[in-house]
């Protein structure tokens, strides 16, 4: 018997499986393919203060190996996620999610953060600091170290569940992002979300999407992840969540060899809406092949 | 909802560009004419969105046009070959609609699905007629299908050259109906919306990043909101869309 089960801050996963964020709504969508609760648990659709419609169509473009998305946030709110959709996903699913709060400002991330933290279902919050600072210059939080510790700073001490920041690669160095969260107070933070791309269509010889970039992510940045992992594994002492481009078993037990505790999945999702069952299903033949008794024991095994 | 593996059946050219490949496979039901399916096709990351066409228990039909890779990939299957399809997806024309009298309208490979409805819509007991646009003779397809269906003098084509049928666009050949249901081009469904004054359901298109409800790629501005038109459509009624 192999043994699939990771610790995440304060949370007890059966397994490291983890639906990321904006590839798996609030839960339902899924039902109709497996049962949720065999997964370690999941983070909801980034969700922030106010409604939002998010970006103008097209949003979405394909690629060798990935997509590319610039959904926008599309949201219904705070105050109706925790009115509508928490409601509804607690009848399917009985474990703790992660809530991923997004914001424009330091007070907006506060505020979500705060609200998402006093519901029962919520165990740890994802804070996604890829969107643009309106106070700011509209730059993104996540790509200054001083933005990323303010706002890690001001929710750490507004919430009193474990915080987890989440890292956009779109910067010099990643791990000076990570090491400022950290210090800010950060329980734990999670890599990488989507990289900046774009396409071009022939026909019109325009952008395929609306905004003109995108985020890309999918099979192809799996390297790229692997390394900002690999490499803010060797700067942090928190634990790291995992993600970009993971689609397969293998795909995880690399993932956690370089130095995630857990790991998510995203646009695996979307081409094939099983993937994270057949993940899970196939791990325990695969830690044999590799004679790998606990996933526990190979977190950042690629270091030593 | 399921994957699906499904074996080509055949696959035929209709036109210079446009196929019709029936494929072959268990568990295929539908609820509605108009819902799609989600083909993927190896060597590509997204699946495609195709309309069904037609279906019986077994087989399902889907009539497809070569407009970029996929749909080129698409159009060498062979008998035989298996295909994976994310099946059944979106929510299908309404046809217990009020009214006797129904009229479809499609535009070029809008017209597919029309096929599908036309068939149910006759077994509920209306009065169908069609009108089919396309831009030139060459391109027309399903004309024969829609005739032998509906009977010769209920089904009106036009060519915006005149090349066949009536000189002119869709909407210089409307006729009066109680209720109208239309898939072509959004240009084409928004001059029927500003023409006709009955009920009308449109079935739009959308680039795709799922299909099935769970990335909010292909959302709409609906005068109820966001609508995904994966989940909540494709097709809609015409007096919740913003044109
Ligand atoms: C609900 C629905 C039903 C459809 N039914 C049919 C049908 O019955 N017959 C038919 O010929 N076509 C249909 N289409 C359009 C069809 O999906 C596209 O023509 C096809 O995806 C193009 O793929 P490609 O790789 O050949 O083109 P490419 O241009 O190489 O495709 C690149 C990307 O753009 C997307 N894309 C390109 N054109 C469209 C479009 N018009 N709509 C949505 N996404 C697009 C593709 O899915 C892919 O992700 C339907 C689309 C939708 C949303
Ligand atoms: C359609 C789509 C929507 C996304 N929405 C969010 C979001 O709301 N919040 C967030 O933190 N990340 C979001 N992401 C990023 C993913 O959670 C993930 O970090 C990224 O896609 C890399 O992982 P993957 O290659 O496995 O998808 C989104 C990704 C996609 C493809
Ligand atoms: S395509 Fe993903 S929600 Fe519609």
């Amino acid at each position: 018997m192999v043994d699939l089960s990771v610790k995440l801050c304060n949370l007890s996963l059966d397994n490291p499986v983890i639906p990321a964020s904006g590839t798996f709504g609030y839960g339902r969508e899924y039902l109709d393919f497996y049962d949720p609760n065999i997964l370690g648990s999941f983070s909801f659709k980034g969700t922030t203060k106010e409604l939002r419609f998010g970006n103008p169509a097209p949003r979405i473009a394909d690629c060798t190996a990935g997509m590319i998305n610039s959904v926008g946030l599309q949201n219904p709110g705070v105050e109706e996620v925790l009115r509508t959709e928490l409601p509804e996903m607690k009848k399917v699913f009985k474990k703790k999610v992660i809530a991923n709060v997004c914001g424009f400002s330091v007070e907006e991330y506060v505020y979500v953060a705060e609200k998402l933290c006093a519901d029962e279902s919520v165990g740890i919050i994802e804070l996604n600091i890829s969107c643009p600072n309106v106070h700011n210059g509209g730059m993104s939080f996540g790509t200054d170290a001083k933005c990323a510790y303010e706002v890690t700073y001001a929710v750490k001490k507004s919430v009193t569940k474990p915080l987890m920041v989440k890292l956009s690669p779109n910067v010099t160095d990643i791990t000076v992002i990570a090491k400022a969260c950290e210090d800010a107070g950060a329980d734990a933070v999670s890599l990488i979300n989507t990289l900046l791309g774009m396409r071009i269509d022939l026909k019109t010889k325009k952008p395929v999407i609306y905004n003109k970039t995108g985020g890309f992510s999918g099979p192809a940045v799996f390297p790229v992840a692997l390394q900002a992992v690999y490499r803010t594994y060797e700067k942090v002492n928190i634990p790291i969540v995992g993600m970009g481009g993971v689609s397969s078993a293998e795909d995880v037990i690399e993932m956690m060899l370089v130095g995630a505790t857990a790991v998510q999945i995203g646009t695996a999702n979307l081409k094939n809406p099983y993937a994270c069952k057949e993940i899970i299903d196939l791990l325990p033949a695969v830690m044999e092949k590799y004679r790998i008794k606990s996933l526990k024991e190979i977190i950042g095994g690629a270091h030593r | 909802m399921q994957t699906l593996m499904l074996t080509v059946k055949s696959n035929e050219r209709l036109n210079h560009d446009t196929f019709s490949l029936v494929l072959e496979g268990d568990n295929l039901t539908f609820s509605a004419p108009g819902q799609f399916v989600n083909v993927d096709i190896p060597g590509l990351y997204l699946r495609r969105p195709i309309s069904v066409c037609q279906s019986t228990d077994t087989t399902v039909r889907l009539v497809f046009k070569v407009v970029g890779k996929g749909t080129a990939l698409m159009a060498g299957y062979k008998q035989g070959d298996v295909v994976d399809v994310l099946s059944p997806l979106g929510n299908g024309f309404d046809v217990n609609a009020e009214g006797k009298k129904a009229l479809l309208v499609g535009g070029g490979v809008g017209t597919p699905p029309l096929l599908g409805l036309a068939e149910e819509l006759l077994k509920k007991g209306k009065e169908v007629k069609a009108v089919l646009g396309f831009n030139t003779a060459s391109d027309i397809i399903l004309e024969k299908d829609f005739r032998s269906l509906l009977g010769e003098g209920n089904v009106t084509v036009t060519t915006m050259d005149g090349s066949a049928g009536k000189k002119g666009l869709v909407t210089d050949a409307l006729e009066e109906c109680d209720v109208l249901y239309s898939c072509g081009p959004l240009p084409m469904m928004k001059a029927v919306a500003q023409k006709v004054k009955c009920k009308c359901y449109f079935s739009l298109e959308s680039r795709m990043g799922c299909g099935f409800g769970a990335c909010m790629g292909c959302s709409i501005q609906t005068a109820n909101g966001a609508k995904r038109v994966c989940k909540d459509g494709p097709v809609f009624d015409g007096e919740v869309l913003i044109w």
